[in-house]
């Protein structure tokens, strides 16, 4: 011992005592401050402890059809959440018993779900099974981490117009990356009505932060609820389709493939929309809709293509109303203008056949019997007329009559993806045959709806109802009303007027009552219903000739414009015309009386014919 | 013959004080951890704070008994109290309850009675009268063999109610016979090391330990290279330690069975922990962490409220604190206990009879010893013993035990004068 005595021993081993207490004292003093002091992950930990941030999804709007007949509603089903950074020790066996899954399956979902966030709650497992959610509500105190979040699926009062309502799918992460409203998880209107109308529909989430203890279990409102929003539903959706004609139109078109797109002319609301072959909407709702949509998009048929807005036809034959139109404007014919028809038309080295019919044809008898012969020359003398300095500058003209019709644009109304449909330039042509290298006998094929146009069936259906109107029409539109069924959406009120007279259209309008009267549709004639109407033969290169038929009824006093295609059909007398007849009776009359008529459409089937 | 009449007469009163603060700090904290919103009344017999408070009651009782006690009682039955303790430890493992795997306690009405607590007390008596009995100038080995074995008996009693926390404590009376001259200060030194490189060789990779102590090794080398022969000394020691932790480590691997294994894990990472490894310390961490500088205020911690921590009401009772008052009122609480460490060994140093200086320096040496581990663990400095804070935990026993050393050495303090 280094000490002179036993006292001074003792003291110095009293100071080493004192010493390793103060020691330990500032250890666990600077520890003390590195926690509390220096270290801010603690709070964040604390905060995601006790915090839950409970999305309140509001349901989304429902939708009605033109007379108030629900259409699409929702259904309660349940997602099974999980926030990461509150997981600790489960039951994994259990759990994964509980879910039928493996627990590679757990893990690689906790595994994605920690990637996305720590403390905001990603999707575990959508939609569990009542069953699944009655367990789990039970045991959920035992898997702390995990919460069961509420949400709507939608419903479908009949498995019908479903390129119309479109669907609702998962946000992806482009729309997550552009709008702050989205969440990953969250859904949204992926195509139709659903998308167009998504921020009418979805309404506004709702945030609740709650404070829950260990075991996960809620214990009350963070602060009083000071920062919670309150979900605000969607608003309902007044369409303008007839439902009770949808369906009809949707059965007419079983076996075929096609469009039938019908418009209320006073108003441009669509009646029906029609894509054959279609599917039944509540394919693409739910747990197996990843599934069934790739099932959809491998199918021969493509049923998920929009035909009634997409499928881009040249018209054919029914296109000599609009060209007929614009000669009678254009002052190259009046109205009694007779020309014979041989049954063929030769100009230049082109010739272009005719069907047999009565001659000669004036104006109107020419529609009536749909004669090429007639259409050609009246386009020649249109395009060649002495006062324009040069093809360019007729031809545009021409064009302009055609755009003015809807033809070559987009509505851009509440349609979704409609495709403009296809009508040359004079660039065009300028490109093609040099400039100035191309004569109206070039483009002869426009004059009887053939060649470089393409028409959809809603635009076919539209100008339609420009001629039953006598010169002007109503963008075509879906939704009439939104919330409430006297909030009229006004964008849709303002007509877009066509530059031609009002009387040539009704010399259009008496053509096509002839057609159905006794002319190429008079087959196809509804008792005490006059109808207006004009048949067409699509020429397709693939195939049988599609049918073609367009009309309005009544004449005087138009309720309903209508379009119809059926491909590989043939004729359009044939087939079209006595489909649209019936559609027309339906929605005039509410019944069809027409039996065999009926029965002889229901029973053509064009698909095993061309597959 | 005034002071017959005042118990309280020559009493120190600044330990009085710091007792009685930290009784009180305690039973606010232990309402606080197990206070449910609804469920008022701060004398709720269901709940931790009403059976506190009634344990508070027995407790200053106790000490005013203790006081009354003539004094040469301490060092004339400190054998007899110790036998009984002994008797306690044997009859619990045959007839106590067990409660968290730990055969340790009696159930009697309401209230369960460790044993062990006890046990602490009657221990530092023990060694106090044995060591004030050993009239030798210099200790022998056989003097320290004898004084281990006071101690090692009732640890292992307490070892056998698989109660490690409460063993461990024993362990803290070496400090006390370092101060008798019994161990020297290499001894106490190397047996600090050892434990620390010890729990240091399972919480960390052995070489990067190894690489550390390398280090040192040669600072140490270069900072001494003038002292002959210290090099070599050092070198000496590096590899020894290095063989030590290099065996702890293999010992743990390859020779422990798993079971084992597993156990010295849970008594690193968290003893009495059944929602994963490491849970109640995290969460403790969390607790003392979100605390801030002045912390959440009183009921307002999220952590304490909400229950994330397990046993917060008694081992854990430190988050509590932290999380409600902050570094400030933390602090504040490390700091009286500081003051009354150190005021309990001046009061050792001054007493004239070995017998209240060794049970003076004893008691501190445990209550040391409680407060550097309990504070150490909950905010991760040292593993997880579930042993408590004394006087702020919940837990009658430990209270009660708590106030017998305290309350005892006052009293011996009180008539220094006459204990020679």
């Amino acid at each position: 011992m280094p000490f002179r005595d036993h006292k001074h021993a003792f003291t110095y081993r009293k100071n080493v005592i004192s010493t390793i207490i103060i020691g330990v004292t500032v250890i666990l003093l600077l520890r003390l401050f590195v926690l509390q002091i220096l270290d801010p992950s603690y709070k964040i930990f604390a905060r995601s402890n006790y915090l839950r941030h409970v999305t309140d999804y509001p349901s989304r709007g429902l939708i009605y059809d033109r007379n108030g007949e629900l259409l699409v509603y929702n259904e309660v089903h349940y997602d099974l959440m999980v926030i990461p950074g509150q997981l600790s020790e489960i039951d994994t066996l259990l759990f994964c018993d509980m879910l039928g899954i493996s627990q590679e399956t757990f893990e690689s979902r906790i595994l994605q779900a920690r990637r996305h966030s720590r403390f905001r709650p990603s999707v575990f497992e959508r939609q569990i099974s009542k069953t699944t959610y009655a367990a789990f509500q039970e045991k959920l105190f035992r898997f702390p981490g995990f919460f069961v979040q509420p949400r709507n699926l939608r419903r479908y009062t009949y498995p019908m117009a479903t390129h119309t309502f479109g669907y609702v799918g998962e946000v992806g992460p482009q729309v997550i990356g552009n709008d702050p409203y989205y969440r990953p998880g969250d859904y949204i209107g992926i195509s139709g009505i659903e998308r167009a109308y998504e921020k009418e529909l979805r309404g506004q989430k709702g945030l609740r932060i709650r404070m829950v203890d260990v075991h996960n279990r809620e214990i009350g409102s963070f602060q009083e609820g000071r920062y919670d929003t309150l979900a605000v539903a969607g608003k309902d959706l007044y369409t303008t389709l007839d439902a009770s004609l949808q369906k009809y139109g949707e059965k007419l078109m079983h076996n075929k493939r096609g469009s039938i797109v019908a418009i209320e002319p006073a108003t441009g609301e669509i009646l029906t929309l029609v894509s054959a072959p279609a599917f039944d909407p509540g394919l693409l709702v739910g747990r197996q809709r990843t599934r069934n949509y790739r099932a959809l998009q491998n199918d021969t048929l493509n049923p998920l293509f929009n035909r009634a807005l997409m499928a881009q036809y040249p018209p054919g034959s029914v296109f000599k109303i609009v060209s007929t139109a614009i000669a009678l404007q254009e002052g190259v014919i009046q109205p009694s203008t007779r020309h014979g028809c041989a049954g063929i038309y030769h100009t230049q080295g082109i010739s272009i056949r005719c069907r047999d019919h009565p001659s000669p044809v004036d104006a109107i008898t020419s529609i009536k019997h749909s004669c090429n012969t007639y259409a050609s020359i009246i386009f020649q003398r249109t395009i060649n007329q002495p006062h324009f300095s040069n093809i360019q500058e007729s031809f545009s003209r021409w064009r302009d009559y055609v755009s003015s019709f809807g033809v070559g644009q987009i509505f851009g109304s509440d349609l979704s993806h409609e495709l403009p449909g296809i009508i040359a330039t004079a660039d065009y042509y300028d490109r093609v045959y040099g400039t100035n290298g191309w004569r109206s006998q070039t483009i002869l094929s426009l004059g009887i709806g053939q060649g470089e146009l393409g028409v959809t069936p809603v635009q076919l259906a539209n100008i339609t109802a420009a001629i039953a109107n006598r010169g002007h029409y109503y963008t075509p539109h879906l939704v009439g009303a939104i919330g409430h069924p006297d909030n009229r959406q006004d964008r849709f009120a303002l007509a877009n007027n066509i530059p031609i007279d009002p009387e040539h259209f009704e010399t259009i309008a008496e053509a096509m009552r002839q057609v159905t009267n006794d002319g190429t549709a008079s087959f196809s004639r509804i008792p005490d219903i006059p109808m207006a109407g004009k048949t067409g033969t699509v020429q397709n290169p693939h195939g049988e000739n599609h049918s073609v038929f367009v009309a309005f009824a009544p004449v005087e006093d138009p309720q309903i414009a209508i379009s119809v295609i059926i491909e590989n059909a043939g004729y359009g007398s044939t087939w079209a015309a006595p489909l649209a007849s019936l559609m027309i009776e339906k929605y005039l009359t509410g019944e069809v009386n027409r039996s065999w008529f009926e029965q002889r459409i229901l029973d053509a089937d064009f698909i095993t014919a061309n597959p | 013959m005034k002071r017959q009449f005042n118990i309280f007469h020559n009493v120190d009163k600044p330990v009085l004080l710091l007792y009685l603060l930290l009784v009180l700090i305690g039973w606010f904290n232990i309402y606080a951890a197990d206070y449910l919103e609804g469920q008022a009344g701060f004398l709720n017999m269901s709940a931790s704070h009403g059976r506190q408070f009634i344990w508070i009651l027995i407790s200053l009782a106790t000490a005013a008994a203790l006081l009354m006690i003539h004094t040469k009682f301490f060092s004339g039955f400190a054998w007899v109290i110790y036998g009984i303790a002994l008797l306690m430890l044997g009859a619990v493992l045959l007839f106590g309850v067990e409660i968290n795997a730990t055969r340790a306690w009696f159930r009697i009405g309401g209230f369960a009675i460790q044993p062990s607590e006890f046990a602490k007390y009657a221990t530092a008596l023990a060694l106090a009268a044995f060591v004030s009995n050993v009239r030798a100038k210099r200790t022998k080995p056989v003097h320290l063999f004898k004084a281990l074995l006071v101690l090692v008996v009732p640890a292992i009693m307490v070892l056998l109610q698989n109660d490690v926390g409460t063993t461990l404590v024993f362990s803290a009376f070496s400090l006390a016979l370092y101060r008798e001259g019994y161990i020297s200060g290499l001894w106490l030194f190397m047996a600090g090391l050892a434990i620390v490189l010890f729990i240091l060789a399972l919480l960390f990779n052995e070489f990067i330990i190894i690489g550390v102590l390398a280090g040192i090794t040669i600072l140490l080398i270069f900072f001494l290279r003038n002292k002959a022969g210290v090099a070599m000394r050092l070198i000496g020691l590096f590899v020894l330690l290095s063989v030590y932790v290099y065996s702890v480590d293999y010992a743990f691997e390859h020779l422990l069975e798993a079971h084992h294994k597993s156990r010295i894990e849970v008594l690193l990472h968290g003893a009495g922990d059944t929602q994963g490894v490491g849970y109640n310390l995290h969460q403790s961490k969390i607790a003392i962490g979100s605390g801030g500088l002045w912390g959440k205020g009183f009921l307002q911690g999220t952590q304490t409220q909400f229950n994330f921590i397990p046993e917060q009401t008694t081992d854990f009772i430190f988050c509590t604190v932290g999380e409600e008052w902050g570094f400030v009122g933390s602090s504040i609480l490390i700091i009286i206990y500081l003051s009354l460490l150190l005021r309990l060994i001046a009061l050792a140093e001054r007493q004239k009879s070995a017998f209240s200086r060794v049970f003076g320096y004893a008691i501190s040496s445990v209550l040391f010893f409680h407060f550097a581990i309990n504070i150490g663990m909950t905010m991760g400095l040292v593993p997880v013993i579930g042993i408590p804070l004394p006087l702020i935990s919940y837990g009658g026993s430990s209270l009660w035990a708590m106030t017998l050393m305290l309350f005892t050495f006052l009293k011996l303090d009180a008539e220094r004068l006459e204990m020679t």
